[in-house]
């Protein structure tokens, strides 16, 4: 032992250090960001005008398509951060962190429908439904909000009320026929979410619906009782819906933490038939996991109507469906890694539009960089392979090796 | 299209035969006042229309030899008469099934039939109703739903789920409307759909089959990946310079001799682009070759029962992979449907949803190539009806309620409210130790 180098030590000391990096999901997940954000620059790149006309004489003259296409990126990862964090060019504090407002208000239907998703998840179920449930939300809410004229304080809360009835009754029906019939949740939730917009497109021609004055299917706006006001001042978007989003992180860890419906979904995700054995019933807590889910994924379809929209139309739910669902897969089902995922989508969002506006670069390359994300966030093996990483060295202790070790 | 009737007796059957035991009552009666609910509603509409009033069909297509005249019937007497045909004919099977009585294919057709055209008549009152469009647009939108769903098939007989069926039908339309746009060729355009779906293929076989990642997460994630490229791509490159790359020519009609001069069927069937005849050989060749050829009986093996295929030296990963590429090739063709096969040009997310309903017609047509082909005919002509209705300026019944009938039938079908309907028994599943 006392033979050791002093340059044997330092190097065995890297390479612990290394693979402690590397163990941790930390590496895995920046890599995975990164590796995205790669791909998407070469998106950028290859459907840039200037930099694909240089590419033609890129070995006569190489410093022209450099310069073409670091301009392009250059200026779109500019106006991404100055759209998303803060903007260093604004004359007063309020502008300076404006940015900051926009990634909140993106990030409040996410990180609440993303929570929502992850009570499902921990119940084994994948519901692919958020959208839907956001949907029929939105409508329940949207017909409290601007149908009855209630005083204030109580008219929100029965319209935010009204969405989280619509979502848990959307969700329940999907897990009720899953307990009751074993149909596979995802077929359910998908064709359930067509039903839903094809009610909502069918809602919207009906003269209840209908805004006067216009032929466009939108609803009339929701009473002012009825809304959620900014936050931080006129201007910004941002509402009391992310302090309701912090909130629901801190419950819905409780629940998985410390309630027993937490308990009886892991048991009955993880081994229905060995919760059942433990005298659990898999069928009432799917269709309870189920319906607290929608319930979640509907106050986040009602918070995005009454603080962001303020009325019923087609596009109601946007890509929050979606985009929820990759959140919840980002922060692996865990309530904070949930609104971690969110603020950081709701970034990536808000940076999308301020890029969109000034560089003209359209902001569906923030939907493939998210995809990717997520993509290579769901294979760590990939990751660790491709930047030649050294496998976790840790393995899992299989119960043969478990009885070895104890002998 | 005769297994799709088989399909529909088979459904039918088994919802009413489930009455007998304790256990299906609920189902039965479902499917009882389901019937009374329809002859409820088909009463109302007929009788809602005036005595005088006429419906007329028109039979001809334009290009056939020989045409027949246009057909005029009187509402109200037509409509009672096929009315009761349709509850006289589904009592009739009902009765049937209850006791356990054989129903043949003519009972049900009768029943399917004197329904759609007692609807069709009291819908149409006083307007005329283009039979041959109806019927050519039932084929024409059930091209990207047989191709998604055949695609569909060929992963899920290999036991991997393919959610990803409306990113790759995207895809498709995408590659095929610039590749033909660049190239000037619709061949380029088809084989360029096909290379995109095989792409996706890669994406969702190495995932889910080589890093064991959930098939349905990578599916999800696929979609959103496809939309967001194809949607990037065509606002920075096709909607700036769409004179380049986005005015593809499209697939030309070929009518075949002889056969194209056939009354109705004629113009609907044999009068078509080129990927309607490749989706009718698709449906042949993908038949044939599951049940009668050592591949299908492998991929089917692999499907069921990966662990026993192994053991008798299938190599499972192999003929997943090669599925999920050949599943990728099949939605890529049919979603070069979308842009050379029709419209031309290619817009932002313009398979709206026919992935889904697609999935929809592989769960229906239960697992089976024929199947498919009868579901998603069925799921057109639902859809070739409200276009033609709202053409018409017909608003008898809403149109966004009866595009919802894929997806509510589809419900009923997972759910067994209508016979067992059962997937390979390993899709979903992960082999082996991946890498």
């Amino acid at each position: 032992m006392t033979t050791r180098t002093t340059a044997g030590r330092l190097g065995r000391w890297a390479d612990a250090l290394l693979r402690a990096f590397t163990d941790r999901s930390v590496v895995v997940t920046v890599l995975a960001v990164v590796l995205a954000m790669a791909l998407g620059t070469v998106l950028m790149v290859l459907t840039d005008a200037d930099a694909m006309a240089s590419l033609a004489y890129v070995f006569g003259r190489p410093g022209d398509f450099f310069a073409a296409a670091g301009q392009t990126i250059g200026s779109a990862y500019a106006a991404m951060f100055t759209g998303a964090v803060v903007d260093p060019t604004a004359p007063d504090a309020a502008g300076f962190f404006r940015p900051l407002t926009e990634t909140l208000a993106w990030a409040t239907p996410l990180a609440i429908a993303g929570l929502g998703l992850s009570i499902s998840f921990r119940a084994g179920l994948f519901n692919v439904g958020a959208q839907g449930q956001i949907i029929m939300a939105a409508v329940a809410s949207s017909m409290v909000g601007f149908m009855l004229h209630l005083p204030p304080g109580i008219h929100l809360v029965l319209t935010l009320l009204a969405g989280v009835a619509a979502g848990a009754i959307w969700g329940g029906i999907v897990g009720l026929l899953k307990a009751k019939t074993g149909a596979h949740e995802v077929i359910l939730t998908i064709m359930f979410n067509q039903i839903a917009y094809l009610v909502l497109a069918y809602l919207l021609t009906l003269p209840a619906f209908q805004r006067p004055g216009t032929n466009a299917p939108m609803s009339p706006a929701l009473d002012a009782s009825a809304s959620l006001g900014p936050l931080f001042g006129a201007g910004t978007r941002t509402t009391a819906g992310i302090v309701v989003a912090i909130g629901m992180t801190v419950l819905v860890w409780w629940t998985f933490q410390r309630s027993t419906i937490g308990f009886q979904l892991a048991a009955v995700g993880s081994n229905p038939f060995a919760a059942r054995t433990a005298g659990m019933r898999p069928a009432v807590v799917w269709t309870m996991g189920m319906a607290l889910s929608g319930a979640v994924i509907g106050l986040a379809g009602s918070i995005h109507l009454a603080g962001d929209e303020h009325f019923l139309k087609l596009g109601i739910a946007g890509s929050i469906g979606s985009d929820a669902i990759m959140v919840a897969l980002l922060g692996r089902s865990h309530p904070v890694g949930v609104l971690v995922g969110a603020l950081f989508f709701g970034a990536l969002r808000a940076g999308g539009v301020n890029m969109q506006a000034y560089t003209g670069l359209s902001i569906d390359i923030v939907l493939v960089i998210q995809a990717l994300i997520v993509l290579f966030l769901c294979a760590p093996a990939l990751i660790t392979k491709i930047f030649g990483l050294r496998r976790s060295e840790r393995r899992a202790i299989t119960p043969l090796q478990k009885v070895e070790l104890s002998r | 299209m005769t297994d799709g009737i088989d399909i529909v007796r088979d459904h039918a059957r088994s919802a009413l035969r489930a009455s007998v035991s304790a256990a299906g009552r609920a189902k039965a009666w479902i499917a009882v006042s389901v019937l009374v609910v329809l002859v409820a509603l088909l009463v109302a509409l007929t009788t809602s229309q005036r005595p005088q009033a006429v419906t007329v069909f028109t039979l001809a297509g334009g290009t056939e030899a020989w045409q027949l005249p246009p057909m005029q019937v009187p509402t109200l007497a037509a409509g009672w008469v096929m009315t009761v045909l349709f509850a006289a004919s589904a009592a009739w099977t009902c009765v049937r099934v209850l006791r356990h009585r054989p129903v043949g294919r003519l009972p049900l057709a009768a029943v399917i039939a004197s329904g759609v055209v007692a609807f069709l008549v009291a819908a149409g009152a006083g307007q005329t109703i283009p039979v041959v469009g109806l019927l050519s647009g039932t084929l024409l939108l059930s091209v990207p739903l047989v191709f998604g769903g055949l695609s569909g098939l060929l992963a899920e007989k290999s036991g991997v789920i393919n959610i990803a069926i409306e990113g790759q039908l995207l895809a498709g339309a995408f590659s095929a409307a610039v590749a033909t746009s660049l190239t000037g060729n619709v061949f380029v355009g088809l084989a360029a759909a096909a290379a995109a779906g095989v792409l996706t293929g890669v994406i969702l076989a190495s995932f889910s089959i080589d890093y064991l990642v959930n098939q349905i997460v990578v599916g999800v994630v696929i979609n959103v990946l496809i939309s967001g490229v194809t949607t990037f791509v065509y606002n920075q490159v096709l909607v700036p310079d769409g004179a380049v790359w986005n005015t593809p020519e499209r697939l030309p009609d070929l009518s075949i001799p002889v056969l194209s001069d056939i009354p109705v069927i004629g113009p609907v069937l044999f009068d078509q682009s080129l990927i309607v005849y490749a989706m009718y050989l698709a449906v042949a060749v993908i038949a044939v070759a599951l049940t009668r050829t050592s591949w299908g009986l492998r991929v089917r093996a692999v499907g069921e029962h990966p662990l026993a295929a192994d053991t008798m030296g299938i190599n499972v990963t192999r003929v997943r992979w090669r599925n999920v590429l050949l599943s990728g090739l099949l939605a890529g063709f049919g979603g070069a449907f979308f842009t050379i096969g029709s419209v031309g040009a290619f817009t932002q997310d313009m398979t709206a949803g026919q992935g889904y309903i697609a999935l929809a017609a592989l769960i229906f047509g239960r697992w089976k190539p024929l199947g498919v082909l009868s579901a998603a005919l069925l799921f057109a002509f639902a859809n070739s009806i409200q276009q033609t209705l709202s053409t018409l300026g017909l608003t008898a019944v809403p149109q966004q309620l009866l595009l919802t009938i894929p997806y509510v039938v589809t419900v009923i079908a997972v759910c067994g409210f209508a016979g067992k309907v059962t997937p390979p028994a390993a899709v979903g599943d992960s082999y082996g130790k991946g890498i």
